[in-house]
């Protein structure tokens, strides 16, 4: 490009300067972050934490059940992580994360009024509709409560178009209790039966002692009518998934919400390969019909 | 405590998940062992160490499997349910239990005499062949949890895992 303010006489005129290229636009182009300011943290557990988040363009950031977002944190980097809110409101994104890594440590350290970039929703869904009519059980193991979240408001925002309604939590000890308020409302409902064990009793817990699995081979659902949601640890879900299908669920009626290191979300760069598909772009949410063979494979 | 309600015990075998699929033969068979039981909340159901004269099929209530160590007292491992069996260490010479359960709830049970259930199974081969693999679905079940249990899955992941799941 031509640095001089008129062409020298006897030389054609430089072709014109290009414009310079328009801001990256967040609506349209998912790479780009949105800005979101921390409108509340509140620390849930010694080491996980919940943003509550709202965009500083006003403009909500609708999701369906069981989709992620990539969090950005300016001048370290971006991390994967489910959304937890209710998606009947998208006007404030709620995520729950733990602090693990150094952009989740960086995080843990934010304070309200902080800023955080937002990449998003990605991903498949918890698939609710395919639940209408029969019976739900959700099965959650640890911080795996946290993608389940939105699954759960969801069902119990429509509860008249499921028959019963099952919560199985597992948690590591009474203290590691994710949510405990809503746990506990979710205890106190007569349409909704949630039950929750722990691996350690501690602390005069007088409640279930033993692995998640047990409270499905309890039963109290119907299996040929039953969807079930599972998330936790993957040694979890494979003992979850085992669980409910030798009750009687079908493979093709249990979703499981895998985790895998994701960089782009887009299915562009790999990162996430899973056998044949990308838990960004394919997942996080599969069938367990679809991946069973695949989930005993030990991955180095 | 000896329960005061008389529902024939093969009735209560019947309809038990561990027994699902035997005969009512087998059950009469087994029935003869047997006694029906209700413990308080707080009673010593077993004691560590001491002889397995029985073992105890739960019709309701809650009992809490348990071990005592110095550091941390009387520690719950596992909690059963109406459904669940407890003990097996009447199997396994020298038929001693190795651990302690309590009654966490009022708990009703059927309890079956050991020396006359393994006397009845060295008598009926087909009623042992019939018993022997639900109490190996039982403690493979078992086993499994322990495992699991072990494995600590919800504690902190031991790389840098950066996503909310555990």
């Amino acid at each position: 490009m031509s640095t001089l303010a008129t062409p020298l006489k006897g030389h054609a005129p430089p072709p014109e300067a290009p414009h310079p290229a328009a801001a990256p636009d967040p609506a349209t182009d998912p790479m780009v972050p949105r800005p979101f300011r921390i409108v509340r943290v509140k620390k849930e557990l010694s080491d996980t934490f919940t943003f509550d988040l709202v965009a500083q363009d006003g403009a909500p950031l609708g999701f369906r059940p069981g989709q992620f977002n990539m969090l950005y944190v300016f001048g370290v980097g971006e991390v994967p992580i489910s959304i937890s809110g209710d998606p009947a409101v998208p006007e404030v994104l709620v995520h729950t994360t733990r602090a693990v890594g150094t952009v989740t440590r960086a995080m843990w350290a934010m304070k309200a009024g902080a800023t955080i970039g937002i990449r998003g929703p990605f991903g498949s869904a918890w698939p609710v509709e395919t639940a209408r009519g029969g019976d739900v059980v959700v099965v959650a193991g640890g911080i795996g409560l946290a993608p389940l979240r939105p699954l759960i408001h969801t069902l119990l925002n429509q509860r008249e178009s499921f028959n019963r309604v099952m919560i199985l939590y597992g948690a590591r000890t009474p203290e590691d209790i994710l949510y405990k308020t809503e746990v506990r409302a979710w205890r106190g409902r007569f349409d909704v039966s949630a039950q929750v064990t722990v691996d350690r009793a501690t602390g005069g817990w007088s409640g279930p002692v033993g692995v998640v699995t047990r409270l499905i081979n309890a039963g109290g659902f119907d299996a040929p009518s039953t969807t079930a949601f599972v998330c936790g640890p993957e040694v979890m879900m494979r003992a979850a998934c085992d669980a409910l299908t030798r009750k009687g669920v079908a493979r093709g009626k249990v979703w499981l919400s895998m985790e895998r290191n994701m960089k782009c979300a887009l299915g562009f760069c790999g990162h996430c390969q899973w056998g044949g598909a990308f838990v960004c772009k394919d997942g996080p949410v599969f069938n367990y019909a679809a991946v069973a063979d695949r989930l005993p494979v030990a991955e180095y | 405590m000896t329960d005061t309600v008389k529902e024939p015990i093969e009735r209560l075998l019947h309809n038990h998940p561990f027994f699902a699929g035997m005969e009512e033969p087998m059950l009469e068979k087994l029935a003869a062992c047997a006694t029906t039981r209700t413990y308080k909340a707080g009673h010593r159901v077993l004691k560590e160490g001491a002889c397995a004269d029985h073992f105890t099929v739960l019709l309701s209530g809650c009992v809490a499997v348990e071990v005592a160590t110095p550091e941390q007292g009387v520690t719950p491992l596992q909690t059963l349910h109406a459904g669940d069996i407890l003990g097996w260490s009447w199997l396994v010479a020298p038929y001693r239990w190795t651990f302690s359960a309590t009654a966490r709830e009022d708990t009703r049970a059927v309890i079956f005499d050991a020396p006359c259930l393994r006397r009845a199974l060295e008598a009926d081969h087909e009623l042992a062949y019939h018993l022997m693999p639900r109490f190996i679905g039982v403690m493979s079940e078992r086993l499994h949890s322990a495992r699991l249990q072990m494995l600590d899955l919800y504690g902190p992941p031991a790389g840098a895992r950066e996503r909310g799941l555990a």
